[in-house]
């Protein structure tokens, strides 16, 4: 048995019959980040020590009756833009590369409250900007798969370490794809939950109406034992939903008699590579064989949801680095001669070229003379967007697409293109503009061996829905039997 | 979408960034092609519809009037670059 | 061309601190003073991944403030940023309100020379307060203390209705008195939780079209207000005269010079860029939430004053001095109830009270005695314990060291001599070495009796009865 290929239902069963100790599995997880992290370079900081400390710790908690639950002593990954008390939180940035928050956002002191145990900071595009972790100031990510591709962004970290096995699993965030795009280059799962389902209180905002924080795992299992953790009301943030909490593992019945798929045609259209179509289209027979109807439709709103998006995240975003600025707890310049010079060199030395880009597209479109042309209708094509999915779901309970046009791309092929770039996004944006849930799961590889993910969307708050298709279709295929991650260099 | 240096700058200035003259002509070709592609929202049948500001409908969230002091205090100038007699120290600006 | 053929436009925006416990998206206290940066969290001080969320209170007061003057109260409102950076703004954006504020539309009548005037209210918007920044004596720089980042302001912003500093002057003080009577500002002007900023400009009586204005920013006094508005039209009109422009811009008054000052660089245009806060839920207040307030709302300056004149019939000049503080209105219900002399506790308050709060540059919230020690005040000289030219020492006691007036009275042995045999004898004494008076008074010159008792007065540093003494002087004067 190797620990590090385990999930974290199959941990927690040989943690309960006695087969494994906490010991032990903090042990391999840290020995693997030795073996892994100088190839993959998934994490910002490596808390491997404290980590060794606090699984003694909890071991004897558990041992003397202080605590118990099934999570205590379970270790995790966190994306470094999630606030950690007393540990630095960087998101990737020079402007923050000496930050030790002051407090802990509300998913970690869930996490703490469970006697988790974190094995660090996860490396990201920064500040959540891109979709390959390589505007990360620090160090870019590589694909477990192929450690000449990207991992995907900006959650590339996250994935790439679940992927790896240096840790059992791990929380994203997702603005527009940054948790599934990863998560599918990586051949892990990736869960955006419903916007509002998890607290945002202490995730380093990007696109404060688009942000969600998730669960990267192994498997759908998992996603949902984490979902069950840190979804929830949270009186710090207003835009977090007050309703009752859901068991989202009880949902996983592998059942999907009856259920109605929607496929949307315009996401099986000429920008997606062949090889994700014919993947996509045999997961399709799957559920078909599983007495699922499959029917496809016209979900036409792809294309504008991306420029919504960018016209959106970038606004808000614009906005909310604004208070990088230098004074209170940033990088700050080291010659200034006067407090505009101090501002303005802090931030340009600061922050990275694509963060840069977007704070000027951002500024733009909120300046006057362009807000209505762009900002304002933007916001008027959101809610078309909202109505073309609410059309959906009246139809079908959950909708089937690609994760991403392609699998993982080469370190560098699109940096150089902006537009490119955020055009990899044109699957998973358009979810983030809606507010629902989407996830992502790996249905097979491509000829080169690289990981296809397919994702499925449910209507607000349907978690259980997508979850069980997630589920029921990981059954039949096996993915995680069938192929591993070849670190191939 | 046609973006002026000019209007470049003044949208550098109002984030507080500099552009190095090197860099300016890559983030205005960057720029426009970003904006051309944007500007499909204008061609969306949106004129009927209201604007969306955010995914979550609820309305009138409000905390109750009571005092809760952050314990923390030292932790939040700790990651202060320069500071003087508990606070933030800055060039002199004239009010 | 003459001044006379001018008339000025001003419009003013009132920034009043709400007097909540705690801050509009924070649960930090607000109270004035505190040393630096030591009422702050990480949402105030703007660390990364905070989120704010809206004190209900701070609602609550903008609503009672939008009913006290006449306001439509918005069923639909929200909240927006309002970018730009400096460093008293941690988020490097302002919570504010846009286009939807919480109130609009409301006015307030105020007196002037011409009799009433409506000045309308255009809106009525909730925002945070900046931080303050304070100067480093010692290395050449500033300092950033953040513990006013965050304290809950209201914007209500006048409609360019009035037309003369005095006009100004009577808003400032109305609208002061009435977000005191309903009790959602302290308004203590030198603390700066009641300022304005002042918008002027003039143009001639015959033209149309409005003058360009200038702003001066945050005005904390009513003196540097109507100095500043004076000093503003007449450099606008001199301009005009001259034949040049007046410059639309953002000034800074100067109480030293008298002069008003250019405060921004021009190379800065400002652009705000307004926005929705995505991290804050639409404000949708019910009808029953605001009819609750309504019902609720303290009874007004203006209901006061026709109580006043109506039911107490007191002279429009004391009402107007009483009712213009509610702390001063208060006093004078309260301190009237416990001594049933309401005549004695208004002149108390318009004269003497009034004077010394003058002289010493207090706010009436300041006085630092309670109503019922001014009520036993009334009642000691009602009672003939003490004379009212002692009343005023008292009451000087009273503002440096508040106490019960007895016991003042008793420490300082100030109790009145109302014994006939002991004040025949002083008059005796008095008229003994005053020889010339008394032939004065029996020669038909009246004055002279006032002499006298003023002597017998002196003589006894004020505590004679002087009634008695009247009396006594009369009857021996008269032997």
């Amino acid at each position: 048995m190797n620990i590090i290929d385990l999930t974290v239902n199959e941990l927690q069963e040989k943690l309960k019959n006695k087969e494994l100790t906490i010991k032990e599995i903090t042990q391999a997880y840290v020995d693997r980040i030795n073996e892994k992290e100088k190839d993959v370079e998934a994490f910002v900081t490596t808390l491997t020590d404290e980590a060794l400390n606090k699984a003694e710790e909890i071991q004897k908690k558990i041992d003397e009756g202080e605590i118990n639950g099934d999570l205590a002593g379970i270790p995790i990954g966190i994306k470094d833009n999630i606030n950690t008390k007393g540990v630095k939180t960087t998101c990737s940035s020079k402007m923050l590369e000496n930050f030790v928050s002051p407090y802990d956002a509300t998913v970690m002191q869930k996490i703490n409250s469970e006697n988790m145990i974190n094995l660090g900071k996860l490396n990201m595009d920064e500040f959540a900007m891109g979709s390959s972790t390589e505007t990360s100031y620090f160090k870019t990510t590589k694909n477990p798969w192929d450690l000449n591709r990207v991992p995907g962004g900006s959650s590339g970290g996250s994935a790439a370490a679940v992927a790896s096995g240096m840790v059992p699993w791990a929380l994203g965030s997702d603005t527009g794809g940054s948790i599934r795009q990863p998560a599918s280059f990586c051949g892990v799962v990736g869960l955006k939950p419903t916007y509002g389902l998890v607290s945002r209180y202490g995730l380093v905002a990007f696109a404060s109406s688009l942000d969600q924080i998730g669960p990267i795992t192994k498997d759908v299992k998992d996603a949902a034992i984490l979902l069950n953790l840190i979804a929830g009301y949270d009186e710090k943030d207003t835009t977090s939903v007050n309703m009752e909490k859901k068991d989202y593992v009880k949902a996983l019945t592998g059942d999907v008699k009856g259920l109605k798929i929607g496929v949307p045609k315009e996401f099986f259209g000429e920008g997606i590579n062949e090889e994700v179509k014919n993947s996509l289209k045999e997961a399709i027979n799957k559920y078909k064989e599983l007495g699922a109807e499959v029917e496809e439709f016209s979900l036409n709103v792809a294309e504008y949801a991306l420029a919504t998006y960018y016209i959106i995240a970038c606004a808000e975003a614009s906005s909310n680095l604004g208070r990088f600025d230098g004074i209170r707890y940033t990088y700050r310049t080291s010659e200034f001669k006067d407090l505009k010079e101090l501002f303005k060199k802090s931030r340009s030395e600061g922050f990275g070229d694509e963060v840069k880009r977007r704070i000027i597209l951002g500024t733009y479109v909120l300046s006057s003379g362009y807000y209505d042309a762009y900002y304002k209708k933007a916001q008027k094509v959101r809610t078309m967007v909202m109505n073309e999915f609410n059309k959906g779901f009246e139809k079908y309970d959950v909708i089937l697409t690609p994760t991403s046009p392609t699998v993982a791309f080469g370190i560098g092929e699109k940096s150089g293109n902006p537009l490119e770039m955020y055009l990899a996004d044109i699957c998973t944006v358009s979810i983030n503009i809606a507010g629902v849930p989407g996830i992502s799961i790996p249905c097979g590889v491509d000829s080169n061996g690289m990981p296809i993910g397919m994702q499925i969307v449910g209507n607000k708050f349907e978690e259980e829905k997508i979850l069980n298709v997630a589920y029921t279709l990981e059954k039949e295929i096996k993915f995680r039997e069938k192929y591993k991650p070849e670190f191939k260099k | 979408m046609k973006v002026s240096k000019e209007e470049l700058l003044h949208i550098a200035n109002l984030a507080q960034l500099n552009l190095k003259e090197e860099e300016i002509g890559n983030y205005l070709q960057n720029l426009e092609e970003i904006l051309n592609f944007a500007n499909i929202v204008n061609n969306a049948p949106v004129d009927e519809l209201d604007i969306t500001i955010g995914a979550n409908e609820a309305k009138n969230v409000f905390r109750k009037d009571e005092v809760k002091v952050f314990e923390d205090n030292e932790a939040l100038l700790a990651n202060a670059v320069s500071k003087e007699l508990n606070m933030f120290k800055i060039p002199k600006v004239i009010q | 061309m003459s001044r006379e053929e001018y008339e000025s436009v001003i419009g003013l925006e009132v920034h009043a601190e709400l007097s909540t416990k705690t801050k509009i998206f924070c649960s930090c206290p607000t109270k004035f003073g505190a040393s630096p940066n030591t009422q702050t969290c990480p949402i105030c001080m703007a660390m990364p991944g905070t989120l704010p969320v809206l004190n209900e209170k701070v609602v609550e007061y903008a609503v009672k403030a939008g009913l006290a003057t006449n306001c439509t109260i918005s069923k639909d409102s929200k909240n927006d940023r309002k970018n730009y950076y400096y460093p008293d703004l941690p988020k490097s954006y302002q919570i504010s309100q846009y286009d939807k504020p919480l109130c609009e539309n409301g006015y307030i009548e105020i007196d002037t020379k011409n009799g009433k005037k409506k000045i309308r209210i255009l809106r009525i918007h909730i925002e945070e307060d900046a931080g303050k920044l304070n100067h480093d004596d010692f290395g050449g720089g500033s300092l950033v203390d953040l513990n006013r980042a965050g304290v809950p302001l209201i914007e209500i912003v006048s409609e360019p209705d009035i037309s003369s500093s005095e006009e100004a002057e009577a808003y400032l003080r109305k609208l002061k008195a009435i977000l005191e009577y309903i009790e959602v500002s302290d308004c203590k002007m030198q603390e700066g939780s009641y300022r304005a900023d002042v918008n002027v400009s003039v143009k001639k009586k015959t033209d149309e079209k409005l003058g360009t204005r200038t702003e001066m920013k945050n005005m904390n006094s009513f003196r540097s207000i109507t100095r500043g508005i004076d000093y503003e039209i007449d450099r606008q009109i001199d301009l005009l005269e001259d034949g040049k422009q007046v410059e639309q811009q953002s000034l800074r008054w100067d109480d030293v010079s008298g002069k008003t000052f250019s405060m921004r660089d021009k190379e800065d245009a400002q652009d705000y860029r307004y926005f929705p806060d995505p991290d804050l839920v639409a404000i949708r207040l019910s009808n029953e939430y605001v009819e609750n307030i309504r019902k609720n709302l303290p009874e007004l300056p203006e209901k006061r004053r026709e109580r006043y004149l109506n039911e107490y019939k007191m002279t429009e000049k004391e009402t107007d001095i009483i009712v213009s503080s509610k702390y001063l209105s208060d006093l004078f219900e309260e301190a009237a109830d416990i001594c049933k002399n309401r005549k004695a506790v208004s002149n108390w308050i318009i004269s003497d009270i009034s004077r010394i709060l003058n002289e010493k540059e207090l706010e009436p919230a300041d006085i630092p005695f309670t109503a019922e020690q001014l009520a036993h005040l009334v009642m000691i000289i009602d009672k003939g314990t003490i004379s009212s030219s002692i009343g005023k020492k008292v009451l000087e006691e009273l503002f440096e060291n508040p106490r019960e007036p007895e016991d003042i009275v008793k420490e300082k042995g100030w109790v009145q001599i109302s014994d006939e045999g002991e004040i025949k004898k002083i008059v005796a004494e008095i008229l003994a070495n005053n020889q010339q008076s008394v032939s004065d008074y029996k020669a038909g010159k009246d004055k002279a009796l006032g002499f006298l008792v003023g002597q017998a007065m002196k003589a006894t540093k004020g505590k004679a009865n002087p009634q008695l003494l009247n009396k006594l002087f009369i009857e021996e004067l008269k032997k």
